[in-house]
């Protein structure tokens, strides 16, 4: 079950290693995102989830807010 | 967004997955930095004047005039011990009633805007409204400092 995590917890594990990813339509993320995130919208999980992401490392994600 | 993106990567094998749940804006609304190209581009946090003189409710308001006016100032935002923003003394309010406490002078529960916002949407809104200053606060209302109209114009003057 993915756990959620706020934003000193995000920072504690970014510096840690984890990858952090937005999940927002490319162009959002094109305009602003957090400092080392890629972008991976969430149309996109599905085929390019496992080509992108180590699935030996952490992963945070983030899309706006929480609607 | 982020929940099904979460709960499908699980799905295709990745076995610790975070959610920054309440995400981007939380993250800009704390004034913090982020990548892109708005990135560079002005925004209310960067512009807001972070010496405004603050002052408590408990104050008299002759006492806070004569400290504002002697550091330059025709405004003060009002805050607790924590930077909570109460209220605002803007010029109108500030040549009140010498004896009265700051909580009776103020201008209560002003508008706040949030750090990330752009200085061209600050512009509109400030001009539109003709607000001459406004409090930027994160999103737990501590105050960043205080924008003013005529910076905001300025910057995005510089900017076109």
């Amino acid at each position: 079950m993915p756990k959620e995590i706020d934003r000193d917890g995000l920072r504690r594990m970014v510096e840690a290693g984890a990858q952090l990813v937005e999940v927002l339509p490319a162009e959002e993320y094109v305009e602003d995102h957090l400092p080392g995130a890629i972008s991976l919208p969430l149309r996109h999980v599905d085929a390019e989830g496992s080509k992108v992401l180590d699935k030996q490392r952490s992963v945070i994600v983030y899309c706006w807010d929480i609607a | 967004m982020s929940p099904r993106a979460a709960w499908r990567l699980e799905s295709l094998g990745f076995s610790e997955v975070y959610d920054y749940t309440v995400g981007k804006l939380d993250w800009l609304a704390a004034g913090l930095a982020t990548e892109g190209t708005n990135a560079n581009r002005p925004r209310a946090g960067g512009l807001a004047r972070k010496d405004v003189p603050t002052c408590g409710l408990e104050e008299r308001l002759s006492v806070v005039r004569d400290r504002v006016r002697n550091q330059g100032w025709e405004a003060a935002v009002v805050i607790n011990d924590e930077r909570i923003v109460f209220g605002l003394l803007r010029a109108k309010e500030l040549a009140g009633n010498g004896d009265q406490l700051i909580s009776q002078a103020m201008r209560p529960g002003p508008s706040t805007f949030r750090p990330y916002v752009l200085a061209e949407e600050m512009a509109h809104s400030m001009v539109d409204h003709k607000l001459e200053s406004s409090p930027i606060t994160i999103s737990d209302g501590r105050l960043v400092g205080l924008l003013l109209q005529k910076d905001v114009v300025e910057a995005v003057r510089k900017s076109a």
